[in-house]
């Protein structure tokens, strides 16, 4: 058995790794799990298509009910688990699923940022429930949506949304190599730089989270000429206060503004301070 | 009387979380029930006051299958509230998109979680150590529609280059071209994929249906047409609510969707391909004939040999359009914000995907509603479910479990985005009835 100190899931206190290697034949289980989310980020896992059928002989696939019908019982070496908590049932199942995983890892915004139905967290639920529902007193879900490391855990977290296939890969060869994956911490205009875009900020382009938000999707937003919205969410030490500033000045409205950090990460610590200092009194 | 339950927890092989539960006294069945218990997520709530230009992104995040088509339709929708129109080049790119998401969604359905139940295999990975050739087939095929959606979308799940009024960034000639040799591939090994999956065993299973599709006079619907049934329904998409609402069932916490005057309705594939046969292109016709089917099929088991003629086909499209490509002059056409009331619906891999949006004067979205394919077919899944257990009641329970979870990949119901729709259902005694779990709320 070896440990393995891991980057800091945000939000969560330090964790060890520990991955039992097999000795002998056994081959790792991995398991695949999913919360409130769009199925996207554990798409993302077929997606990878022609590594697919590697990754299918390098682990036993236990539990991926979106891929197969046959389930193998815990413990878990790897679990994979996809959505936020948002109702009591997915509170209480996230720890039957730390207990029968040895490393659990959150994959994409939802798990580890709560995801784009997190902007309940700004409301009062049942205000949205009597937007859509006849009989809000009856529904049973959480007033708030919150990442996995809110509630046990987590050995490590990719982000995004969705998540980097190739990310995904990489965490999983290292995870199976008993190394810690690697993900850059830095910004996404790191990645603009390098991929020698022009920067929207100078050039009077369109709103832009990059300079707060994590690498990973190579600055994609940026290349199509349109600003970032944070689907990595904050990076690590951000100044979010200085860029605000920076686009207010630039004579954006604030309830645009707020809008801007309430996306795909809005309830992320940084984005979530940010938003609502700047939210607009009784709107 | 013997009593015997079948109890299918979690639902393998689909999109999203749900149960299937069939209950039978002897050879009566006493109660069938698919239970989809996807946590609630708001959507049309926390879309309202939100800029319509941000419907695209917000909505594709119902669903990682079918983003493209949550951007099409809420696009759609948008550019009618502000009466907007878009070149006939931004449109051939929208369709080139829509081809892409089909390509990629029909080979993950046809060949990862619908194949093997006719080969009697828990999954594609089993069926690949048998025959490897076939899954890296349908892995390719696969591959090349999430190229086209990354080259013109930016990324396959969850694009970021659709917008309301054209593309951010128009893909270059030189950008697509390396896909024609690709797609040249893709159309031959889709030939393949229809003699292939010609050849699985098929239950005989037929229903009369109501087949419920997008139409138009000049090639088969993804982004454009009116909705046609083939019980003589011809409407425009805004119309769309006078023709169909949504009931309560007892059973459920599902909102089922039903035509006022047809009842259950189908949608998806089979009914494309029913209501618009003769808008495929012969090389797609011809393939269809030669696996058997007829210019109609009513066997929603032989949906896997449909949805392969489909993928030919948008394979087919893909080319043309790739080949015909001159950039359009510009990207988009600028859009101011505006009052205004706006309805869209284009063809899902799945089925029609509905939204509708209210706009304030600002721009901002007042009110929305969205109804996805799932949420349509949800009412003639079951009604397939008491049939089929009704003919193969005699069945061993493994054997009848198993029939029954394919009746239902049938549809290749997407439970991510039929969450989306699913209202609650009170029982007496509490919430949700005895039912521990959560129930399923958009």
């Amino acid at each position: 058995m070896s440990k393995t100190k891991l980057h800091e899931p945000s939000g969560s206190k330090s964790t060890t790794l520990r991955v039992r290697r097999p000795v002998g034949s056994r081959r790792p289980k991995l398991a695949v799990w999913k919360l409130a989310s769009c199925d996207g980020c554990q798409l993302s896992i077929l997606d990878c298509e022609h590594e697919l059928l590697a990754i299918a002989d390098a682990v036993t696939i236990a539990y991926f009910p979106e891929a197969t019908r046959a389930q193998v019982k815990g413990p878990y070496d790897i679990s994979l688990v996809e959505g936020s908590i948002t109702t009591p049932h997915d509170a209480e199942h996230i720890h039957h699923i730390r207990r029968s995983s040895m490393l659990l890892v959150s994959i994409g915004a939802c798990a580890t940022s709560g995801g784009i139905q997190a902007l309940r967290n700004f409301k009062d639920v049942k205000d949205y429930a009597k937007i859509v529902y006849a009989s809000p007193e009856f529904l049973e879900t959480l007033g708030k949506s919150t990442p996995i490391s809110d509630h046990v855990p987590v050995d490590f977290e990719l982000r995004g949304c969705p998540i980097s296939k190739t990310q995904l890969v990489a965490a999983l060869t290292a995870l199976l190599h008993n190394r810690r994956p690697v993900v850059p911490n830095y910004g996404v205009c790191i990645e603009c730089k390098r991929k020698g875009n022009v920067c929207g900020l100078i050039t009077h382009g369109p709103p832009c989270l990059g300079p707060v938000t994590q690498a990973g999707c190579g600055a994609l937003c940026p290349s199509y000429n349109r600003g970032c919205f944070g689907c990595f969410g904050p990076k690590e030490s951000v100044n979010t206060a200085s860029l605000s500033d920076f686009w207010l000045k630039s004579d954006m409205p604030k309830d645009e503004l707020v809008r801007l950090y309430r996306g795909f990460t809005a309830t992320a610590e940084a984005f979530r301070k940010e938003s609502e200092s700047h939210e607009v009194q009784n709107h | 009387m013997k009593s015997r339950t079948i109890k299918v927890d979690p639902l393998a092989r689909v999109e999203g979380e749900g149960t299937l539960i069939v209950r039978m006294d002897g050879d009566a069945i006493r109660d069938v029930q698919l239970k989809i218990f996807e946590p609630p997520r708001f959507f049309e709530a926390f879309l309202r006051d939100r800029s319509f230009m941000e419907a695209p992104d917000i909505t594709a995040r119902i669903c990682g299958i079918c983003p493209v088509a949550y951007q099409m339709s809420s696009i759609q929708a948008m550019e009618q509230a502000l009466h907007l129109t878009v070149s006939d080049g931004i449109k051939d790119l929208r369709r080139l998109m829509y081809c892409g998401e089909w390509i990629e969604s029909h080979a993950l359905h046809i060949y990862l979680l619908h194949a093997p139940d006719f080969v009697d295999m828990q999954d594609a990975l089993q069926l690949a150590k048998q025959s490897p050739e076939v899954v890296r087939r349908g892995l390719e095929i696969k591959k090349i529609g999430n190229e086209i959606v990354t080259i013109v979308g930016g990324r396959e799940i969850h694009p970021i280059n659709a917008r309301v009024g054209g593309f951010y960034r128009l893909p270059t000639a030189h950008e697509l071209n390396p896909l024609k040799e690709k797609l040249q591939w893709a159309r031959d090994a889709s030939v393949e994929t229809i003699r292939w999956v010609a050849t699985l065993p098929f239950p005989s299973f037929e229903r009369n249906y109501v087949f419920v599709a997008l139409r138009n006079r000049k090639e088969y619907p993804m982004n454009d047409g009116r909705i046609v049934s083939t019980s003589g329904l011809d409407i425009a998409v805004s119309e769309y609510e006078q023709h169909f609402t949504e009931e309560h069932v007892e059973h459920s916490h599902a909102l089922h969707s039903v035509m006022k005057d047809a009842g259950p309705y189908f949608v998806g594939p089979l009914a494309r391909y029913n209501l618009n046969f003769d808008t495929l292109s012969p090389l797609a016709k011809d393939a269809a004939r030669n696996a058997g089917l007829g210019e109609t099929c009513r066997n929603p088991f032989k949906s896997i040999i449909v949805r392969s003629v489909e993928m030919l086909y948008a394979c087919e499209e893909a080319l043309r359009i790739i080949e015909a490509y001159h950039p359009p002059h510009s990207p988009f056409t600028p859009v101011q914000p505006a009052e205004g009331t706006g309805t869209g619906c284009t063809e899902a891999p799945r089925g029609i995907l509905y939204h509708r949006y209210r706009l304030d004067p600002k721009g901002l979205i007042a009110d929305a509603r969205i109804v996805p394919p799932t949420a349509q077919n949800q009412k003639t899944i079951e009604e397939d479910l008491r049939q089929y257990v009704t003919q193969h009641i005699k069945e061993p329970i493994g054997r009848l479990t198993w029939g029954c979870e394919q009746a239902i990949r049938n549809y290749d119901p997407c439970i991510s985005c039929a969450t989306h729709f699913l209202k609650l259902q009170i029982q007496e005694g509490g919430a949700y009835g005895q039912n521990k779990r959560s129930p399923a709320l958009p």
